[in-house]
């Protein structure tokens, strides 16, 4: 049981990293589509900084590099030329998976030592919840510090009133002399660093190898979770240990086979988004105050 | 500091250059991509793009891998001119092949003469039932069609995976998840041409998709009902003031892409697998958008950015074999292909300039 | 407390002062050498008809525009304002016609965001309610703007601007939006700043308020500076004629029409509210005669929107028996509905409205006849018939092409209105419903337009005009009445009707001889 709980927990941290950072980017007013392909380039990196350094930190730094650097390249266009967001997000995926492909296909079949756990002390000795809890690798417990610094930073900084500001109306924001741009641009970069972050724990933690396309659907969960948290960074938490227990119960269940086909349950998370998007639309102020008014349009300051 | 104006007017040669200079930066940045990385640049480009074409038989390979593609992006561009972002086309090709498949393996014995039509038809109607929950969502709830059409597409993957693992799996598959074949019947034939035969797989489908791309640009071009779906996604106030009904567009243009990807997954399985496996589209559905943007939004364009794509797609497949690359690479190209064309979009619509000068004295004569 | 403005520096030289601003967008010049100054405490009126480069002027003003060439001087020195900020840091704040307020935000976030970073949110708080009380206008700074009044979220944007501690406070059309309590409330707020040493910018085309309040008021006509003057002694009409030049004097009326048939006719009209920035239409009736121009005027704002879209039947209620065509009920009818019923439309806005701009005129020109079958056999479009009909229509109303069958956006203004217009006279519909319809246009087109539609009339059409331009409903109409507020006037013939009668119904007074605001 306490194995069980555990892989839950450990699923849901690559969903907590790019979900996050696709929350700040869409609170901007972006909507990059991207996620998937930017997780790749993260793993893709992660895997050969660690192999060729041999020391996973190495890794987790270029997963965030890498994932940034894409998150540029779609900010280029989609921002820099104003390209629209819905495609440009799926050129991305597309791109990123194809050069993840190729910048690891010598790494096909190696493995890394992934990142060592470090116990809290005391706190690990707590009955029950201490080994749950406090006996973690670094990424997991950043997972959800950075959480909880996003929560923070949109609610309770200057900056992220700002950042808010520009999703809810780049008119206005551009009236009141603030650069839509700079700050969308802060936003994606950051939702790429996320996105990298959350590929790069996959070869590191979950999965000690690298394999093209590993990610198998994790980006487009990420986005999921996003709209099925209605914008709000705490439901992201609930969201993706719901969502990572999901895909944990099917492997469980196939084992002791229960009768629910693992298909029925994997779809569970699209299904809700989808429920989640017709209630959102449904009630006018939440909609108003939660769903953040630009996404996806584009910013032309010079008409 | 960039500054965009519109343009009042757009040149043809503009339209039709911005393409070919999409197409060449995509292939002078891959192949650089491709050189950063240790590839020998000519290598990749010749087997990418020459040697999946050198022989006849090869042609017509290139045409059945264009197949599903083109059907697929004939129904997509309806719905982009109409400014509705269906991008769920994957999951609505997946139910077409699942709502033939049913037709196939239930009514084995009917005759190509009635069975042939009757799956085509449960095709576009799985394909349409699909579209019609982004659509009719969209509609009574202005919920977000990118993003329900995008989650439809995974469940519908996972529900063709349980159908052909759990209920429609051949007891005698020997544990593959696979359905039984389908009757000949149910199974496109090759094109037998006089005196040379076979070119290599090209079926009948392939000729059904070129008929449909024109049809689609007649449509489009000459009728009322092309009319209407441009006039709702250039300026969807005049095209109320017309007195068309913006629901019935969106549902409308959603139907037709929804059967056409529908059309598509039929034709798929029909013509190359001749069973239900867990993948019968290889991404189709989301390349498509890559070939209806490369098109223009132009159905007859879409015939060529068909080929060109599913050159590209052919290429993985020989780099795969010759140079040991992933299959995905090809992705590489994709990608930057769709990120040169809508760069391309922009300075088609805009006159773009860098930086104002710091003084400018222009004095606007008349 | 804010520090007195009266000591500030500038008690001789004005606080701005502009010097031959010129601003063009391609072709169109919005301000041509526009030079004026505004003192430290006086109300100063910017004054102009719709589209005369009023907003232009204050766009530059405020940072958001450079001007081509000309300069600005702020307290006798030369600046280039290259930014909002830049302009709030001068001491110039701007409350905007469209707010610039963010609508899922507090009301406190909203001002929070145009404060310079580094004051917390508990002595901001303290600051607004103290400014609140100090003019009167009250908010709660923790309501969301979405649920707020247009009035209360002016009074927003004045709270934000006001705590900035502005020299210079520019106001772009403030009360197109207000009742009239909510405006007289403003102005007794402006009043106060300026006694406060404050200088305001007041920009309006609405004369009586502009007399009202201001004390000085510089006068745009078609981008140009036509003179800057003292409000006191000016008359209405004297303002008047400087904002629209001569052409208002001595307009001929037209005379109505022998009694003729009823041809369009609207019973009790009723149209709920759907926004915030929405008018309530109640009441409304209309009965347009054959061969009659029946002229709908009022202010910007008033309901003008709501109505067109209602009689062109892009909005529709759901009870019929509310609109009538020679006795044929449409209220329920959709707009090609309605011109199969030989209804002719003409809307305000040309560009994504009447017109789509990325298509050739010959598609245009479908646009608006899909319905009458002439055009299109089974679902199929004829191609030559439709670039025949657009050459007929270019042809007969003098559409000047710069190619065979262009693009709708290649044409100006005046031409690809004439080709609107053109479109559905060339119809001979029944009714013409028209708003607008020389806005915009340069002189020649204006004529040309309003002798088609008079000629149109002549011919046993009816019209139905709305118009803010008070010129052009005095000229052309037969019979007027005035939209405020949702509410429509009865209607007068032209001949009875003056422009003082008129402007007391345009500003709200319906009662004959009731008592103004």
């Amino acid at each position: 049981m306490e194995a069980l709980i555990l892989t839950v927990l450990l699923t849901s941290v690559p969903l907590i990293f790019a979900a996050t950072g696709e929350l700040v980017a869409e609170r901007s007013g972006v909507l990059n589509l991207g996620v998937e392909g930017m997780m790749l380039m993260g793993a893709v990196s992660a895997f050969a900084a660690t192999s060729i350094f041999g020391n996973p930190y190495m890794g987790i730094l270029a997963g965030a590099l890498a994932g940034a650097m894409t998150a540029a390249v779609f900010s280029l266009f989609a921002l820099g030329l104003a390209t629209n967001q819905v495609a440009t997000g799926l050129a991305l995926t597309i791109f990123g998976s194809g050069l993840s492909g190729l910048v690891g296909a010598p790494y096909v079949g190696g493995t890394v030592d992934g990142l060592p756990n470090l116990a809290i002390p005391i706190l690990v000795d707590v009955p029950i919840i201490g080994n749950l809890l406090f006996n973690h690798d670094i990424m997991a417990y950043l997972s959800i510090g950075v959480l909880m610094l996003v929560a923070w930073f949109l609610n309770r900084t200057r900056a992220g009133l700002v950042l808010r500001a520009v999703g809810n109306s780049h008119d206005s924001a551009h009236a009141l002399g603030y650069r839509v741009l700079l700050v969308r641009f802060g936003a994606v970069s950051f939702g790429g660093l996320m996105a990298g972050l959350g590929g790069a724990y996959l070869p590191l933690m979950l999965t000690p190898h690298w394999s093209e396309g590993m990610t198998a659907g994790r980006g487009w969960i990420a986005l999921a979770l996003v709209v099925f948290a209605s914008w709000i960074p705490s439901r992201i938490l609930i969201g993706a240990l719901l969502f990572g227990g999901i895909t944990i119960m099917q492997l469980a269940g196939q084992a002791r086979g229960w009768t629910v086909p693992s298909q029925m349950l994997s779809m569970l998370p699209y299904i809700a988004t989808i429920i989640v998007l017709v209630l959102i639309a449904r009630n006018r102020d939440f909609a108003l105050a939660n769903s953040p008014a630009c996404l996806g349009r584009l910013f032309i300051s010079n008409k | 500091m960039i500054s965009m104006t519109p343009r009042k007017h757009i040149p043809l040669s503009l339209t039709l250059l911005t393409p070919a200079v999409a197409i060449f930066l995509t292939l002078a940045v891959g192949v650089a991509i491709f050189g950063l990385l240790g590839f020998s640049p000519f290598d990749s480009l010749y087997t990418f793009f020459v040697a999946p074409i050198s022989r006849p038989d090869q042609i017509g390979d290139l045409f059945v891998k264009a197949c599903p593609l083109i059907i697929t992006a004939t129904g997509l561009v309806f719905c982009f001119r109409a400014n509705v972002w269906n991008i769920g086309a994957e999951g609505q090709l997946i139910f077409g092949a699942i709502f033939s498949g049913w037709v196939a393996l239930n009514f084995p014995d009917w005759p190509a003469m009635s069975l042939m039509p009757a799956m085509v038809l449960a095709s576009i109607i799985g394909g349409i039932c699909w579209a019609m929950i982004p659509a009719l969502l969209k509609v009574r709830f202005n919920t977000n069609e990118i993003l329900v059409s995008l989650m439809l597409t995974y469940v519908a993957a996972l529900f063709i995976d349980w159908l052909v693992r759990g209920p429609w799996r051949d007891p005698m598959s020997f544990g593959f998840p696979l359905t039984k074949m389908y009757s000949d019947a149910g199974l496109i034939q090759r094109i037998d041409l006089p005196i040379v035969g076979t070119l290599g797989q090209l079926h009948w489908g392939v000729i059904g998709a070129l008929l449909l791309a024109v049809a689609g640009g007649f449509v489009l071009s000459r009728t009322i009902l092309g009319f209407q779906i441009k006039v709702m996604g250039d300026a969807p106030r005049a095209g109320q003031f017309a007195g068309f009904e913006p629901h019935l567009v969106t549902i409308g243009v959603m139907a037709i892409a929804g059967g056409a990807a529908g059309l598509a997954g039929m034709i798929e399985v029909s013509a190359s697998m001749g069973q239900l496996q867990p993948n019968v589209s290889f991404g189709y559905g989301f390349t498509a958008i890559i070939v209806a943007f490369l098109a223009r939004l132009n159905p007859i364009g879409v015939i060529f950015a068909g080929l060109i794509v599913a050159l590209a797609e052919l290429g993985g497949d020989y780099a795969q074999i010759a140079l040991g690359m992933p299959k995905v690479v090809t992705g590489v190209f994709k990608g930057i292909l769709l990120f040169m064309l809508l760069a391309g979009e922009i300075f088609n619509r805009y006159h773009i300039t860098w930086r104002r000068p710091a003084v400018m004295p222009v004095s606007k004569g008349r | 407390m804010s520090k007195s403005s009266n000591s500030s520096c500038s008690k001789l030289g004005p606080l701005l002062e502009a010097v031959g601003i010129t601003k063009s967008f391609g072709d169109f010049v919005a301000n041509d050498d526009v030079s004026f100054s505004i003192h430290a405490g006086e109300i100063h009126a910017l004054l102009g008809e719709n589209g005369a480069g009023k907003s232009t002027f204050v766009k530059i003003a405020y940072g958001l525009l450079q001007p081509d060439t000309g300069q600005l001087f702020w307290n006798g020195k030369p600046v280039f304002i290259n930014g909002p900020q830049h302009a709030r840091k001068l001491g110039i704040g701007m409350v905007f016609q469209h707010f610039s307020l963010f609508d899922a935000l507090t009301v406190a976030e909203n001002i929070q965001l145009a404060m310079p970073p580094g004051e917390t949110m508990a002595s901001l708080s303290s600051r607004i309610s103290s400014i609140s009380k100090e003019y009167g206008i009250g908010v709660d700074p923790d309501a969301r703007i979405y649920n707020l009044s247009v009035g209360q979220q002016q009074r927003v944007e004045i709270i934000r601007c006001l705590l900035q501690d502005p020299k210079l406070l520019i106001m772009d059309e403030p009360t197109s939006v207000l009742t009239p309590q909510e405006t007289e409330q403003l102005f007794s707020v402006l009043r106060r700043f300026a006694d406060n040493g404050l200088a305001v910018l007041f920009i309006s085309h609405k004369l009586d308020e502009i007399r009202a309040l201001t004390s000085r008021a510089t006068v745009l006509r078609r981008g140009q500076n036509v003179g800057s003057v003292a409000i006191k002694g000016q008359t209405n009409s004297k303002l008047a004629e400087m904002m629209i030049g001569n052409k208002v004097k001595n307009v001929a009326r037209q005379k109505a029409p022998a009694k003729s048939k009823l041809l369009f006719e609207v019973k009790n009209l009723y149209r709920p509210q759907e926004s915030a920035f929405s008018v309530t239409l109640r009441n409304i009736s209309i009965a347009a005669n054959a061969g009659e121009i029946f002229g709908i005027a009022g202010i910007a704002g008033n309901g003008q929107g709501e109505l067109m879209s209602a009689l062109i039947g892009e909005w529709r209620g759901s009870d019929s028996g509310v609109m009538f065509l020679d006795g044929v009920d449409v209220s329920l009818k959709n707009p090609a509905e309605r011109r199969v019923a030989r209804m002719g439309f003409i809307p305000e806005e040309r560009n994504g409205h009447a017109a789509v701009p990325s298509m050739s005129l010959a598609e245009n020109a479908l646009l608006t006849s899909h319905s009458i079958v002439e055009l299109v056999r089974h679902g199929v479009l004829d191609l030559s018939g439709m670039k025949a009909k657009a050459g007929e229509i270019a042809k007969d109303f003098d559409v000047r092409l710069p190619e065979a069958n262009p693009l709708a956006s290649s044409l100006s203004g005046g031409n690809l209105q004439k080709f609107v217009v053109g479109r559905e006279i060339i119809k001979v519909p029944k009714v013409l419903i028209v708003s607008q319809p020389t806005w915009g246009v340069d002189v020649g087109a204006a004529v040309f337009i309003r002798r088609a539609m008079l000629d149109l009339a002549a011919e046993g059409s009816a019209i139905v005009m709305i118009s803010q331009d008070l010129e052009e409903i005095f000229a052309i109409s037969h019979r007027i009445a005035v939209l405020h507020d949702g509410i429509l006037s009865d209607a007068e013939p032209a001949g009875n009707l003056t422009a003082k009668k008129v402007g007391l119904l345009m500003g709200g007074s319906h009662a004959v001889g009731g008592k103004s605001v």
